[in-house]
């Protein structure tokens, strides 16, 4: 055993010649004591090794095949779908904002434009301390303490390279003051962004509405419309034509890496800015219009084209800034606005309805000479009341106004002979007539929510409060009370009507406004009303007597200007019930009730007399009576619409080609 | 005993101008080839510059090629004698960490000799192939069919496996074992054997996967469906499969890879480096990587054959497999073919400890290259000639 182990020298293993032909030297010296079982057996292990290692080295090359196909695979296989996941990766689709389209009045004024808002952001990565760097900002421009913590907070949270706003809406001497100081300042930018600014401020809020960020509800699948910071039209004008105004989005490709930072733009393709929308309105008479409501707690006025329904004014009072709603609105201002008892949100010339109260006598005056009931001599007597079964309807006046034609009723306004008419026409034909001057339905001003007002029928009252129709209420109809309800643009489209026997609906845009296409507007797109010329020109009559005759109800408040003379009709409607009581002991003055007891007040007219062009209606909210508030309102409306000549032909959006040349062609104006 | 090889008595002794001829200088050449393009994909990968991985990736590669030439130089015997020392070294140094580790540094697996850092498990990947083949080589082939004599060596690749894996560290475990699988299959166990081994280990996985870590677990679970989780875990596997098929047939371009580029695949400078090769230089590139490191193992495989001991055809063939099978499971995981398992590309991968523990594998292969005529007793104290 000793021996064999001494004796165990490897030996020369079986080698392969190929492998050892530079060595023979070795192999060659002599070995004089190998045991030759030693030899046998270690030349079994060699095979035993070499068969082995050779499975072992076929395995090793099959799996290495095994990567190769692998890799053929994946990089040629199925290449073309990880490029794409590649580039997925890689390249991130940015949504450019369009500037939104521009709003102007008839004449190009700007109404609604975008401002250049400056905000100063700042980037955690490049500056090397925030705290310091924002202490330093705080004693160049205003910052209270409250933002630093904001913006500490802020920066920490996001990834490192995006910037967190730090203060918006810059002025322009504290952008020049943060440049000159850019050096102390590591890691701030600033930068432009655009924001919705109404230059006319509260003087159109109702009608352009405002813009504010989108809601979830919102939310249609436009990407556009999950673009933080992105506002859309919430009421108005706005909100009526927002499609039109958004514009199209421009695209960037740009290269992120991993975490999402941008590397560079690889492609860009400009999105369209928004359409401008000319409105019908003119500035001047719009602004003179809200200073003249002022005057009163609530009150909505409209002046509109009687020939093409070109709404030229249109207000409501009070009112609000829009502005205050773009960056978004402080909980205390809204508060003050939802809660003021006046409703300064509520656009009244569309969404609040009134009994029309006397100036609905021209429309029930005119439904009798169309139904041939009546003609414009036949007389009736007012004795101050009409009995009808056991029930009595006074006339505003108490001691009654005696024999009166059809004129005589208009101007001194006398309610018996209204509830005689509406004895012989019943309500239904009054309805139809209300409702062919634009009354009971909306008038499709293109506004979002407006109302339709009601004017009643019996099968109204039948489907809708389940009662039979009371002779008496048609008499309480014909004065434009009980029922009967109206809102001050389907007061002045009734009026335009009458003035011009044209079936004119009221519009603000100067043109078709569509989405994709702007086209002009037809002047001649309006129908005959299909009225009696002969009867429209007895009701203008009658008007005409209301206010250039002595004694008619708004003679005070008529038009002294040669040639601009107006014909209107007073309305004073009851917004409480008058007691027996009362009518005994005398009739309480609006002056001694509390504001929202008092009569509302209202005027109808059209101007000029002869060949009318301009229509208008007032409305003020528990102002007393027409005669004495509403009437010098309207005569101060249309007088300033002729001088003005608002309805001369303005810009139109289909002539012009940029928001560029409108503004253009408007500072022209202001200069000349 | 070192008397034996003085000069003209030891009739095996290799003169050292004679060493330095028969150096396989043609693997050291693709050795460095290797290598080069490890520099240049950390040259990419730190978008143009030699900082922060090339510069001291090519430091550590000329050091580690000095000591992988000393090695080669030295004669084979020397390293024989040495395997169960340096077993028993990396053993006491494996346990050493573990209490450290155990101590509260965490899972630290490393010992720092100031200028480099110790990893005991890459020491023990060498010593364990050393002293499995020294024990084998001292087997007849009879002896290798005899159970008792199976259960030393056995307890030799257990021991160290069952520690690393207690770092926890799955790669390296299962290089181990499979490292010293093979000297066991190279010494001629029955294949039987093998299979029972095998069997029982398969049957044991339900039981060792309760004490796998949550991480361990959820890396298994991600192989398996690596799109379940696109952000999670399975985000390296998805990622690195878009940057390879991306790559296509002839890549991107050098340093115009972006998915490694604009860093979507995560850890390109060391476990995913070859899919950042994939990327820039295709299929052409990522086969022409595959050619030279089969090259490399084809040259292991010869330089086994050719050797005349069993000591050194064990060793050459365990260190040979052993760079296989960190080749292969490297490219088979970013590929998506594996669990995703923390095993560098040998020699490209950025990292010192790894290219050291090669470097050094290489250099055994190549002593025994030199010294591939040298004729060694079973005992390995004596030539068998006095």
């Amino acid at each position: 055993m000793l021996a064999e182990q001494f004796a165990s020298r490897a030996g020369p293993d079986k080698i392969p010649t190929f492998l050892s032909t530079r060595h023979v030297f070795y192999i060659s010296q002599p070995n004089t004591d190998i045991d030759p079982s030693m030899w046998h057996r270690d030349s079994d292990r060699y095979r035993m090794f070499t068969r082995r290692a050779i499975m072992l080295g076929a395995g090793q090359g099959v799996l290495l095949t095994g990567l190769a196909a692998r890799m053929y695979y994946l990089q040629v296989m199925e290449s073309n779908r990880y490029s794409t996941l590649a580039d997925d990766n890689r390249i991130s689709h940015r949504l450019l904002p369009p500037p939104r389209g521009i709003i102007t009045d008839r004449f190009g004024a700007p109404l609604a434009i975008n401002r250049q808002n400056y905000h100063i952001l700042i980037v955690r990565e490049q500056s090397p301390d925030v705290r310091k760097t924002l202490t330093v900002l705080s004693q160049i421009i205003e910052i209270d303490p409250e933002t630093i913590d904001r913006v500490e907070g802020d920066v920490q949270r996001r990834r490192s390279f995006v910037p967190v706003t730090v203060r918006d809406n810059l002025t322009w001497d504290e952008v020049a003051r943060v440049g000159v100081n850019a050096p102390d300042l590591p890691g701030i930018i600033i930068d432009a962004g655009r924001s919705r600014d109404y230059p006319e401020g509260p003087h159109l809020a109702h009608t352009l509405g405002y813009v504010a960020a989108v809601a979830e509800k919102e939310l249609t699948g436009d990407p556009l419309l999950e673009l933080p910071g992105f506002r859309i039209g919430k009421s108005g004008i706005e909100k009526t034509y927002d499609m039109s105004l958004r514009g199209r989005a421009g695209t960037s490709q740009v290269e992120v890496n991993a975490l999402g930072r941008v590397i560079r733009e690889l492609d860009r393709e400009e999105g369209q800015s928004g359409e401008t929308v000319v409105l019908t309105l003119d500035i001047e008479l719009q602004r003179f219009a809200n200073q003249r409501l002022a005057e009163h707690e609530s009150a909505a006025a409209v002046v509109m084209d009687v020939y093409n329904g070109d709404v030229l004014a249109m207000t409501s009072h009070p009112t609000y800034d829009p502005n205050s709603f773009t960056n978004g609105i402080s909980h205390k201002l809204w508060d003050s606005l939802i809660n003021n008892e006046y409703s300064p949100l509520s656009n009244k010339a569309i969404n609040g309805t009134y009994s029309p109260g006397s100036t609905f006598k021209t429309c029930v005056a005119l439904a009798a000479l169309e139904a041939g009931v009546i003609t414009p001599e036949q007389r009736f007597f007012c004795p101050g009341h009409l009995d009808l079964g056991n029930a009595r309807f006074h006339c505003w006046k108490r001691g009654g106004h005696g024999w009166v034609n059809m004129h005589d009723s208009m101007k001194h306004s006398c309610d018996v002979y209204y509830y005689e008419l509406s004895q012989k026409l019943g309500i239904d034909k009054i309805a139809a007539m209300a409702k062919r001057l634009g009354l009971g339905d909306p008038t499709g001003v293109d506004l979002p929510s407006e109302r339709s007002g009601l004017i009643p029928t019996k099968e109204w009252k039948e489907t809708q409060l389940g009662k039979r129709w009371q002779g008496g209420e048609t008499l309480i109809c014909s004065i434009g009370q009980g029922y009967v309800l109206t809102t001050p643009l389907q007061l002045a489209t009734m009026t335009a009507r009458l003035a011009s026997g044209k079936a004119v609906t009221p519009h603000l845009t100067r043109d078709h406004v569509a989405p994709d296409e702007i086209a002009a507007r037809n002047d001649a797109e309006f129908p005959d009303l299909g009225v009696s010329r002969a009867h429209l020109a007895h009701i203008h009559d009658g008007m005409n007597g209301v206010t250039n005759e002595l004694r008619g109800t708004a003679y005070r408040s008529r038009i002294k200007i040669k040639g601009l003379e107006m014909a209107g009709k007073t309305g004073t409607s009851q917004v409480r019930r008058i007691s027996m009581h009362e009518r005994q002991t005398g009739i309480i003055g609006n002056d001694d009730l509390p504001w929202k007891y008092r009569d509302h007040a209202l005027f109808i007219a059209f101007a000029p007399v002869e060949n009318p062009r301009y229509a208008c209606a007032v409305v003020v909210e528990h102002g007393g009576s027409g005669s004495g508030v509403a009437a010098p309102i309207a005569r101060d409306l249309l007088t300033k619409a002729q001088e003005l000549k608002s309805s001369r032909p303005g810009v139109s959006a289909v002539n012009i080609q940029s928001a560029s040349q409108i503004l253009r062609t408007t500072t022209k104006k202001q200069e000349s | 005993m070192a008397s034996r090889y003085r000069i003209g008595q030891d009739p095996d002794y290799v003169p050292l101008g004679r060493r330095l001829l028969l150096m396989n200088w043609t693997l050291v050449l693709l050795l460095c080839i290797l290598s080069g393009i490890g520099f240049a994909m950390l040259y990419s990968a730190a978008n143009g510059s030699l900082q922060p991985w090339a510069e001291r990736q090519m430091m550590r590669f000329a050091a580690g090629l000095t000591l992988m030439i000393l090695i080669a130089l030295t004669d084979i015997r020397i390293w024989l004698r040495m395997s169960y020392a340096a077993y028993v070294i990396s053993l006491i140094l494996l346990v050493g960490v573990e209490i450290k580790g155990d101590i509260g540094m965490g899972a630290q697996r490393w010992i720092n000799l100031g200028f480099f850092q110790l990893q005991p498990s890459e020491l023990m990947k060498i010593s364990l192939v050393l002293s499995l083949a020294r024990y084998f080589h001292g087997l007849t082939i009879e002896e290798t069919g005899r159970i008792p004599l199976l259960i030393p060596p056995l307890l030799m690749v257990l021991a160290p496996a069952a520690l690393v894996l207690r770092q926890p560290d799955l790669g390296t475990a299962l290089l181990l074992v499979a490292g010293g699988g093979v000297i066991f299959w190279l010494a001629g166990v029955r294949m039987w054997k093998f299979a029972l081994v095998l069997g029982g280990a398969l049957a044991a996985i339900p039981i060792g996967w309760q004490f796998l870590r949550d991480y361990q677990k959820n890396r298994v679970l991600t192989f398996l469906n690596p799109e379940n989780d696109p952000l999670g875990a399975g985000y390296h596997i998805t990622q690195s499969k878009i940057a390879l098929g991306s790559g296509g047939l002839f890549g991107k371009g050098f340093m115009l890879g972006s998915q490694s580029h604009l860093n979507f695949l995560p850890e390109k400078q060391t476990d995913f480096i070859f899919t950042m090769l994939g990327e820039e230089f295709g299929l052409v590139g990522g086969i022409a990587l595959l050619l030279l490191y089969t090259l490399v193992i084809v040259y292991g495989y010869v330089i086994a054959l050719r050797c005349a001991n069993q000591f050194g055809r064990l060793v050459a063939i365990g260190v040979t497999t052993t760079f296989f099978l960190y080749v292969f499971i490297n490219i088979a995981m970013v590929m998506g073919l594996i669990p995703v398992v923390g095993v560098p590309l040998p020699l490209v991968s950025y990292g010192g400890t790894v290219m050291m523990t090669i470097l050094v594998s290489f250099g055994l292969l190549m002593s025994i290259s030199i010294h591939r005529d040298v004729r060694i007793s079973r005992q390995g104290n004596d030539d068998g000639r006095h």
